[in-house]
């Protein structure tokens, strides 16, 4: 479980392994917000090796999406499985993120 | 119930993972091995332990949180009781309208109701049992309540 940070260009790349659920939300949120603090503006969070996220998760993106945006940016998501992409429509997150199939979906014409 | 068990955790979040795997295993040997129990059962019972363990509880390590799981034909039941004050289940407001869609907490509960086929919590609000029916028109089909 854990978090790879990477650059594509100006955007930064996020790809998170295992689940992101309460016990390591922090840690995602306190990678984002570094490099947000560093100048980043432009985020995609990747979940092509992610199987679960809880509500702890789900409420980390909708604060850290809220703060890029403060700072002038855009968090966007990409490769939601079946059960993540039920997660997000149930609680009608689907209308709040940008979504893509994939992350390279999601970093064109970012 | 052959298939009864009971778990006692820690208040540490980092125990959550682990004894959902292992209730999720559990149910793989009895014979609930629904591709759905996976996503709706684990969704009740990762928030269930999560509310018990942040609000419930409030983080206190001293604090303990009981889990009693059993498994009979066509049904699992899950109970999650915490050592703390309780609330009332019904002052949680809908995460999903748009005055509280952006709001960062507020989900759990929501998940849970429309993961599982009952979620009933005690007078005192510290008890929450998570009922899942594994037959036709359950809350198995399709991953959600219809």
């Amino acid at each position: 479980m854990g978090f790879e940070v990477s650059q594509s260009g100006d955007v930064t790349l996020v790809e998170v392994e295992g689940q992101l659920i309460v016990g390591n939300r922090q840690e995602l949120k306190q990678r984002v917000l570094e490099q947000l603090e560093g100048g980043d503006r432009k985020f995609v969070i990747d979940f092509s090796n992610t199987g679960y996220i809880d509500s702890s998760g789900l409420g980390v993106l909708v604060s850290l999406s809220k703060k890029i945006r403060e700072k002038g940016g855009e968090l966007r998501l990409s490769s939601l499985n079946d059960d993540l992409r039920t997660l997000f429509e149930l609680t009608k997150l689907d209308t709040l993120f940008r979504i893509a199939d994939t992350k390279e979906e999601s970093l064109e014409g970012f | 119930m052959a298939n009864d068990f009971v778990l006692e955790l820690p208040t540490d979040v980092r125990s959550i993972e682990h004894a959902v795997d292992y209730v999720m295993r559990c149910c793989e040997r009895g014979d609930c091995t629904s591709p759905r129990v996976s996503l709706n059962l684990r969704v009740g019972l990762t928030e269930a332990l999560s509310n018990a363990m942040l609000y419930g509880n409030g983080h206190d390590p001293s604090k303990r949180v009981r889990v009693e799981v059993a498994m009979d034909e066509g049904c699992l039941q899950a109970r999650v009781i915490d050592q703390g004050e309780g609330f009332d289940p019904d002052s949680i407001p809908d995460p999903t309208t748009p005055e509280n869609i952006e709001k960062t907490s507020g989900r759990g509960l929501f998940l849970m109701r429309q993961m599982l086929d009952e979620v009933t919590y005690n007078d005192q609000g510290n008890q929450v049992t998570l009922v899942l029916r594994l037959g036709q028109g359950s809350a198995l089909e399709g991953g959600a309540k219809a």
